[in-house]
């Protein structure tokens, strides 16, 4: 046991200082969700739908924006910014894109939505402090593996307030992950209903959010659409530890939105 | 199949072939279904490995009817293969041990069988239903449900532990809670398109799937891949390797509530992960393959050549810091004994099996991508148990950093990392991998269209969750989660 002291104090604090200003995110030369610029768009051209896997990118009937993004079906494959021949659509490291409105995810000419007031009420409750509850409804993997990833030494989630707890009667966040496989559909309901009120919802990676690759098939759903009531979007494949972080301080109105009418705000 | 040997059988020469196989000193690998055009009843496909490091062969059997001889009780690996052909092609297999559902829960209602592409894919009705469970009539013995939401972050599953007091009678684990269907969503895609799916059947194994499945269309288009590519899908395969068997080590760590190791296990995990984002855009080395190469060239240069080294420095320094605590050793030994006969029946793979004396590794005995130029250590040890479950793993650390130093300066050398292929109409190829948790393969069936028709994935979890069981009963609670945590089973390459 000595020399796990030792080793402790030797390597002294591995924890990163963000999201206060100087930190590392971690996050560098992670590739987020593709940025685009309809302006760049070519008439009549449909590369881009044609390669997408979860059909994020829809062709719209507006000839000056000819393809409609929806970065809450967008699993960051980054094919569209290989087929898009006008460069549209581009790489970017972009991956803050937790929201409260599913149609802040859809790309908007003019973007623009009022923050719900009714949530604003609701988290009084907890403003500081959150227990969550974390539900995998049949998900890859990848996103507990960067949930797992939170209380690790570098991100550390503790030292912000934010804390997994084995019980659902304990928690004020449900966290769910995955498409909703038939078997799990309804333990992810009764894990809802033993929660106390006032509770919160969170759909976390595009799965939870619209059904992902795995969406829509023989024993799967659509994640939480027309399921439970969803209180914050965090789309991604998976979303990293920082956009996790990101929008569970945008949660508890500690951080505000970055991302509105589906593109980050500069 | 494409690059493999095929070999036709008849339904009833089966049973002899299997017998014959086996005293050769043969293993099979994995069996699945698939619908041929115009036929009423499914093929069954087997891969069979005739005999260490000898080519594989698949063994066709076109059965005229709903009902086959099942060879489960030759070789007991083949009974889980033969219950999920059940659920998902509706095929009986005569003589079967255990003829339970497996993939679909017992509440499943499939207005036809979910994988007949004749049909249209539709949700199925469910109702939740309790699962088949042994009958036990002492009033003594208590019986512990736990999930299939559990405490912590963890996959779903649900596990039913028979005991008194301390000691577990019987352990009966409900998987397939997350089965997604996976391989019906190959069906009618592009191939060339299609790693994004393999990609997502386990996240933590992404590269490894993606690469099964690229080489998969690469021998079905039979074409050969550039040499750069080969060397770099082996430098992102080691690097797979690297951040699993960390966050392996982290848990183990965990389990044995040695917080400063579980807590420096992750730490490392998470410079490994940082550095995959660095060097190839993805924390999980996705969006990276395709069939006939890479996407785009990747240049490993001298930031990631440093990381890699403090990287390699701090792994060696952290397992042997874990080597050197007889708390965390003494919890390890003895605990969870597979052996080896129980190892090799039931279809361990991977640092499992490598663990119980058994010295298979694809890497080396079926080569692919760049490993036949490259000097691979395969660790093995034969105690079987916990201890060397986690031996087996860190030594595999330390062997991947010889691959990966190897392969560095060869990488300096530019090349082509791409070769255009097309998929004729009707191929099939086999793929695999040895992903950091064991055999990995997919066989691929295309139709006449030229798009993917039956996509098949034997993922390592599914292997070893099969094995698991058997060193759990007669054992008590108190290892459980150590012994679980020493397989390092993933739930969602199980269930796909």
């Amino acid at each position: 046991m000595p020399i796990w002291t030792w080793f402790g104090l030797r390597h002294g604090a591995a924890t990163t200082a963000w999201p206060r200003p100087g930190g590392d995110d971690g996050q560098a030369g992670v590739l987020g969700m593709p940025r685009f610029d309809p302006g760049r768009c070519g008439a009549g051209c449909r590369d881009c739908v044609e390669v997408c896997p979860t059909g994020a990118l829809a062709p719209s009937a507006d000839p000056r924006i000819p393809v409609k993004p929806d970065y809450g079906r967008c699993v960051v494959c980054q094919l569209c910014t290989e087929a898009c021949p006008t460069g549209a659509l581009t790489p970017s490291a972009e991956w803050a894109y937790a929201v409260r409105e599913r149609d802040d995810l859809r790309w908007t000419q003019a973007a623009a939505s009022p923050v719900g007031r009714e949530l604003r009420q609701r988290l009084r409750a907890f403003r500081r402090s959150l227990h969550i509850r974390h539900v995998d409804a049949g998900s890859c993997n990848g996103c507990e593996s960067e949930l797992q990833a939170l209380n690790n030494p570098f991100y550390n989630l503790h030292r912000l307030g934010i804390f997994f707890t084995p019980s659902p009667r304990f928690a004020d966040l449900l966290l769910v992950t995955g498409s909703v496989t038939a078997p799990l559909r309804e333990p992810l309901l009764n894990t809802y209903e033993a929660m106390p009120e006032p509770r919160l919802v969170m759909a976390t990676g595009t799965c939870a959010v619209s059904g992902g690759v795995a969406g829509g098939g023989y024993n799967t759903g659509r994640g939480l659409e027309d399921l439970l009531p969803v209180d914050l979007y965090l789309p991604g494949c998976p979303p990293n530890p920082a956009a996790i972080i990101e929008g569970l301080l945008l949660l508890l109105e500690r951080l505000p939105q970055r991302s509105r009418g589906g593109r980050i705000e500069r | 199949m494409h690059a493999t040997e095929s070999r036709m059988l008849g339904a009833d020469e089966l049973a002899a072939a299997c017998a014959r196989m086996l005293s050769d000193g043969g293993r099979m690998q994995m069996a699945w279904a698939r619908m041929r055009p115009g036929m009423s009843a499914p093929e069954l496909n087997y891969l069979v490995s005739p005999a260490p490091r000898r080519p594989f062969v698949v063994w066709r059997v076109q059965p005229d009817r709903e009902n086959v001889p099942s060879l489960a009780q030759q070789a007991p690996l083949l009974s889980w293969y033969e219950r999920e052909i059940t659920d998902l092609f509706g095929l009986r297999f005569d003589g079967h041990p255990d003829p339970l559902p497996l993939v679909l829960h017992a509440g499943a209602q499939p207005a036809h069988p979910p994988l007949d592409p004749r049909r249209p894919e539709q949700a199925m009705a469910f109702t939740q239903l309790p699962p088949a469970l042994p009958e036990v009539s002492s009033a003594d013995v208590q019986l512990l449900p736990f999930g299939p939401v559990r405490a912590d972050v963890v996959e779903s599953a649900r596990f039913f532990f028979f005991y008194i007091g301390e000691h577990i009678l019987h352990y009966h684990p409900q998987l397939f809670f997350k089965h997604r269907g996976m391989e019906k969503r190959f069906e009618g895609c592009e191939p060339l398109r299609s790693v994004v799916m393999a990609e997502r059947v386990s996240g933590t194994g992404s590269f490894a799937h993606a690469l099964a499945y690229s080489q998969a269309v690469e021998a079905a288009a039979g074409v050969e891949v550039p040499q750069r590519a080969r060397r770099l899908r082996v430098l992102l395969a080691e690097l797979e390797r690297v951040y699993n068997h960390l966050h392996y080590l982290g848990h183990l760590a965990d389990t044995t509530t040695l917080k400063v190791g579980q807590a420096q296990g992750k730490l490392l995990e998470e410079h490994a992960k940082q550095i995959n984002a660095q060097l190839t855009g993805s924390r999980f080395l996705r969006s990276l393959l395709v069939p006939g190469g890479l996407r785009r060239d990747l240049s490993p240069g001298p930031g990631i050549t440093r990381s890699l080294g403090a990287l390699q420095r701090d792994a060696s320094a952290y397992v042997r810091a874990l080597e050197g605590t007889t708390s965390y050793r003494d919890r390890l030994h003895d605990t969870g004994v597979l052996d080896q006969r129980t190892a090799f029946d039931q279809g361990a793979t991977g640092p499992v099996e490598r663990a119980s004396g058994l010295d298979r590794d694809l890497r080396r005995d079926h080569p692919y991508a760049g490993y036949d130029e490259l000097d691979l250590r395969v660790p093995v040890e034969t105690a079987g148990d916990a201890h060397a479950r986690a031996r087996v793993r860190t030594e595999e650390i330390n062997a991947s950093f010889e691959v990966i130093l190897q392969l560095l300066p060869r990488l300096a050398t530019p090349g082509p990392v791409r070769t255009d292929l097309t998929v004729p109409p009707g191929a099939e190829g086999l793929g695999w991998a040895e992903s950091p948790r064991g055999s990995l393969y997919y066989a691929v069936h295309c139709g006449d269209d030229g798009r993917l028709g039956r996509v098949k994935i034997k993922s390592p979890s599914f292997s070893n969750w099969r094995v698991f069981p058997y060193t759990v009963h007669e054992s008590n609670m108190m290892d459980y989660a150590i012994n679980e945590a020493s397989f390092g089973l993933t739930i969602a390459g199980c269930d796909r």
